[in-house]
Parts: C-alpha cells; structure tokens; sequence
C-alpha cells in the first residue's frame, strides 16, 4: 500500500459516495455521472490490488494482519460492480443512493486496509 | 376477508436491503478471517460474530423475499439484532474481559459507524409501514392486481 495513493483513494470514495447519496435523495436516476463516479472508485480499487500484490517486493509490507487486509481489499472490489449492476437493473432513485452507499463503505473499508498496513490495529 | 403483505423491496426500502447486505457481507468477511486466524483467543466474541453475520443475511434476504412469513422472519431476525447489540453493547462496557476481541456488536456497533445500533430501528420502522394490511374480498374477476 502507498500511503498518498490509499488517501486519494479514500478523497475520491467519499466524494462519489457523497455525491451519489445527495443526487439520491433529490430523485436522480442512476445516469453517466454517478455510474462514472462508482467506475472510477473501481479500478482505483483494481490498482490498489496491483500496488498492494507488488508491494511486498520492494520491502513495503502489512504491519498488521495480511490475510484481514486481503479479506477487505476482495470485499470492497466486488461493492462497486454490485452497485453499477443494480443500477443497470433497478432505474429508479434508490439505486444511485445506493451506489452511493456503495462508493462510502469502500472509503470506510479502503480506512481500515490503511490502518492494517500501516498502524497494525488487526 | 383476506391479508396482503406489501413489499419490502420498493422505494426507500431498497436503500435499506443494500446496507443490510453491506452489513451482512461486513460482519461475515470479520467473522470468517476471525475464525480462520485465532478462534482459541477469543471463542465468546468469536462465535457471537459468526452467529451475527448469519442472522444479517438472512434479514437481508427476509427483506427482499415476498410473502407473510418471510415478513414475519424479518421481525425476528431485526428484533434479534437490536436485542443483540443492546446486550453485547452493554456487556462489552461493563464486562471488557468476556469480549477481548471486537464483533460487530461491541461497543453498540462504535466499529461499524454505529450503523448495527441504528440499522434495526430503521428496519423496524420499515417493517411497520409495510405490515400486512386486510383487504376486502372481491370477485377474483375484478380484483386489482394493485394491491
């Protein structure tokens, strides 16, 4: 894990989270902008498992538990497309809250992958 | 007269599915690395975990599921939930020594954003507003299919 890549990651969760739920609650449908957004928190979680599968080799490891890391990083990998499927099937409001919901608990579980990595609290 | 159950998956309901699932996969991705790594430190806390994260799936899916039964499967496993991290947040305070080890429940779900606390009223509130209603018989001929 590189330290400046996980808060980016963490800034963009948030904001597409936040950014789905608002649009959300004043009625929008799932459309281009809130797909995009949920996308883009996606492949920067792609990244983060190419940047965290290499990192070991170059000395950077966990200090905390590797396994408890791998369990969040997989599991916060599946939320986004979860969420952009749902929004492909279901076409009301709800949906793009929760893709908002979605993009949010990636930025909480992207917080605790931080913590394992670098504070060792597993 | 007869008995319809309304859906639980409409509207704002879904918005309450998608955390419960969220909340489902949560408490099982802990409990399994939980088991996995060192069951002997902490079985109580442990085996509490495991038993949380199953009563979360099967309210998410009593959720989505149509019907009375699964309605009345929902109430149990959320009135469950909220019993849960009433008593385990209260002993988790009072008793630290019986939960060494975080579960989803310790500390009235603080490690969760205190979602595990709220999530159950909310769900509660949910179930209310979309409780079985009576419905007068009609000639099967005219009946609406909006019930």
């Amino acid at each position: 894990m590189i330290e400046w890549f996980a808060y980016a990651q963490i800034a963009v969760a948030v904001i597409a989270g936040l950014l789905a739920v608002t649009l959300g609650l004043v009625g929008k449908r799932p459309a281009d902008l809130t797909m995009g957004a949920t996308a883009l928190v996606e492949v920067l979680l792609v990244v983060q498992i190419v940047v965290s599968l290499l990192a070991p080799a170059f000395g950077n490891t966990a200090s905390g538990s590797t396994l408890e890391f791998w369990v969040y990083l997989v599991s916060a990998a599946l939320l986004p497309p979860l969420a952009i499927v749902w929004g492909l099937v279901d076409r009301t409001r709800w949906s793009t809250a929760v893709l908002g919901v979605a993009s949010l608990a990636v930025a909480v579980m992207v917080y605790r992958m931080y913590q394992i990595w670098f504070v060792q609290v597993a | 007269m007869t008995t319809t159950t309304p859906s639980r998956s409409t509207g704002v309901g879904r918005v309450l599915i998608a955390v419960y699932g969220l909340l489902a996969l949560a408490a099982t991705g802990r409990s399994v690395f939980q088991l996995l790594d060192d069951f002997d430190k902490a079985p109580v806390a442990y085996s509490l975990s495991a038993l949380a994260a199953v009563v979360y799936i099967v309210a998410t899916v009593a959720l989505i599921a149509p019907g009375a039964t699964w309605y009345r499967v929902a109430w149990v496993t959320i009135s469950f939930e909220l019993l849960g991290v009433l008593v385990v947040g209260l002993l988790s305070i009072f008793d630290p020594v019986l939960f060494p080890a975080k579960t989803v429940w310790s500390g009235f779900g603080a490690g969760y954003g205190y979602v595990p606390l709220v999530l159950p009223i909310l769900g509660m509130l949910w179930l209310y507003r979309r409780r079985p209603r009576e419905v007068a018989a009609v000639p099967a001929e005219t009946q609406s299919t909006g019930a």
